[in-house]
């Protein structure tokens, strides 16, 4: 792979900047078989809980125009056993392991990320951003006084680097990334989806059990790339951008925007190879605009 | 990329979708198609109704956006898929019996046509369900040992549960049910094959997620056929 897709995130080097985002992927295992997923920058595991979870009832997944609304309700098999049986399988691969970790409560995610702290993983992105269960979660990343409290207090005890994962949900973004940057966080990653909903008219009832549910893809985009605009002129860490990325295009939109890493994430539901097929698309590109490095157009918006 | 031989209304909302090309795939697996370029966004899982030497086809009911797309899709036109996914009937011997209501129907084609083909197996009948009128008229005889339709009741009255080794069945949720329920009455095991909405179809963004007996379960991966006991308890 070319040299020129290199991406330093602080100190830690990707070898391009394309991720595979939390919840679209699994653990990689399934994507491996229709790709090499070492092509890839890095991979961002589905999102892991204390204990075992079993997930929402009802109805997961709705198709709305140009987009999907997602109910999943974080099913994971617990940190415990991510630790034991997937960890391992994805640690073979040349890529950077990025781990998702999402909790009810404070003490939930100190856990976890203690748990964590014996694991050679690259980084931790600290969910606080999923519509999707009832407690916790997106609840701490809503105002920045509750995002900076936990990540304060995360920070005391993770020894890996911390991206937090931010919701577009939040009373104001900007002020939830930058209180994030100086409670210590080594990196921001937005946006989580939309929360949003569907009604049956025929049954008069909500679609989904959990009544609202997160929406992303292609009608998310401008919207993503707005954010992720504001907040990486906003704060001094890198930032990881998503959000509706279709295609190398799109992908360069969001670096353009100032992105360092960029996360594909429904995109693998409609063409499985999008995330081997957005790297070759930015390497063409640069080979054709004589691009050596993408520092030279990250941010120029 | 696939390129559609053709794609006519078999029923009233019924359509058998043909496509050229060498496919690989077992009864009860089925394929991601997708129906159009950009909208809808996810492919649709469609069962495998038949597979010949230089085609695959498809019987589907055009129910909702993706699919009454697809119903319009024409000869000449190029369509993408993926699969084939999914686990397919098991290996069975004996007496079979395949019960089928409405659309479920679909992937039971190829089902008989390859147990016929095996010695180990001594009858394949084949009971199907409809609505209102029978599809695909008598194309059914000719893969099965005798075959049964019902128009407008309750396909599950017509199978004399007991005469089989094992049975297989596919449709509504309330038909699969009852036929599990007679099964375990007569000590017959019986496999369903469930649907789901999907994203992936590899197993990796939980979408399809069932509750089973045995926990959760994924449909696309670890099903679409299960016993069904472990769906419907029992």
């Amino acid at each position: 792979m070319a040299d020129n897709l290199k991406v330093k995130f602080n100190h830690m080097e990707f070898k391009n900047p394309i991720v595979a985002a939390s919840g679209t992927f699994g653990f990689g295992e399934e994507y491996n078989q229709i790709y090499e997923v070492e092509t890839l920058g890095g991979i961002c595991s589905k999102g892991l809980t204390l204990n075992p979870k079993e997930g929402n009832s009802g109805i997961r997944l709705w198709e709305t125009p140009m987009g999907i609304l997602n109910s999943i309700g974080m099913e994971n098999p617990g940190v415990k056993m991510f630790i034991k049986n997937e960890f391992p399988k994805m640690k073979k691969w040349n890529t950077r392991l990025i781990v998702n970790v999402g909790g009810a409560t404070e003490e939930d995610y100190l856990t976890i990320v203690e748990e964590l702290n014996d694991i050679d993983l690259d980084m931790i992105e600290l969910n606080i951003s999923c519509p999707n269960v009832k407690e916790g979660c997106m609840a701490f990343g809503i105002d920045e006084k509750s995002a900076s409290n936990i990540v304060k207090q995360i920070k005391k005890v993770c020894h890996h680097p911390l991206v937090v994962k931010l919701t577009p949900n939040a009373e104001n973004i900007v002020k939830v990334a930058t209180s994030c940057e100086a409670a210590g966080a080594d990196g921001i990653s937005l946006i989580n989806t939309v929360k949003a909903m569907a009604i049956d008219i025929e049954k008069r009832k909500t679609v989904f059990d959990n009544v609202y549910a997160g929406l992303s893809g292609p009608a998310i985009k401008p919207i993503a790339l707005r954010m992720v605009h504001e907040v990486s002129k906003s704060v001094t860490i890198p930032v990881i951008g998503m959000g509706g990325i279709m295609n190398w295009k799109d992908a360069l939109e969001f670096i353009m925007a100032g992105a360092h890493l960029v996360q594909i994430g429904t995109a693998n539901f409609v063409n499985p190879e999008a995330g081997k097929d957005i790297v070759l698309g930015i390497q063409r590109y640069m080979e054709k605009e004589g691009i050596k490095s993408l520092d030279e157009i990250r941010g120029i918006i | 990329m696939a390129l559609i031989r053709r794609n006519e209304r078999v029923g009233e909302d019924i359509f058998l979708l043909e496509l050229e090309g060498k496919f690989q795939g077992r009864p009860g697996q089925f394929f991601m198609i997708k129906v159009n370029d950009h909208y809808p966004l996810l492919p649709r899982p469609i069962s495998i109704h038949e597979i010949t030497e230089d085609s695959i086809k498809f019987l589907f009911k055009a129910s909702g956006e993706g699919t009454n797309i697809l119903s319009r899709k024409c000869q000449g036109d190029t369509i993408h898929l993926r699969g084939p996914y999914g686990n397919g009937f098991p290996p069975v011997k004996g007496k079979i019996a395949l019960v089928g209501g409405g659309i479920g129907a679909a992937p039971l084609y190829e089902t008989g046509k390859r147990l016929l083909q095996q010695p180990e197996i001594t009858t394949v009948d084949l009971f199907l369900g409809f609505t209102n009128k029978r599809v695909l008229g008598d194309k059914w005889e000719k893969v099965s040992s005798s075959f049964f339709y019902d128009i407008g009741g309750a396909v599950t009255n017509l199978v004399p549960v007991s005469n089989y080794d094992v049975i297989f069945t596919c449709g509504p949720d309330i038909m699969m049910k009852k036929m599990t329920a007679k099964g375990k009455e007569n000590g017959v095991s019986v496999y369903v094959s469930i649907e789901s909405r999907m994203a992936c179809g590899i197993g990796a963004c939980l979408a399809c997620t069932c509750h089973t007996k045995n926990g959760n379960k994924k449909v696309c991966k670890e099903g679409p056929v299960f016993l069904g006991e472990e769906i419907y308890g029992g």
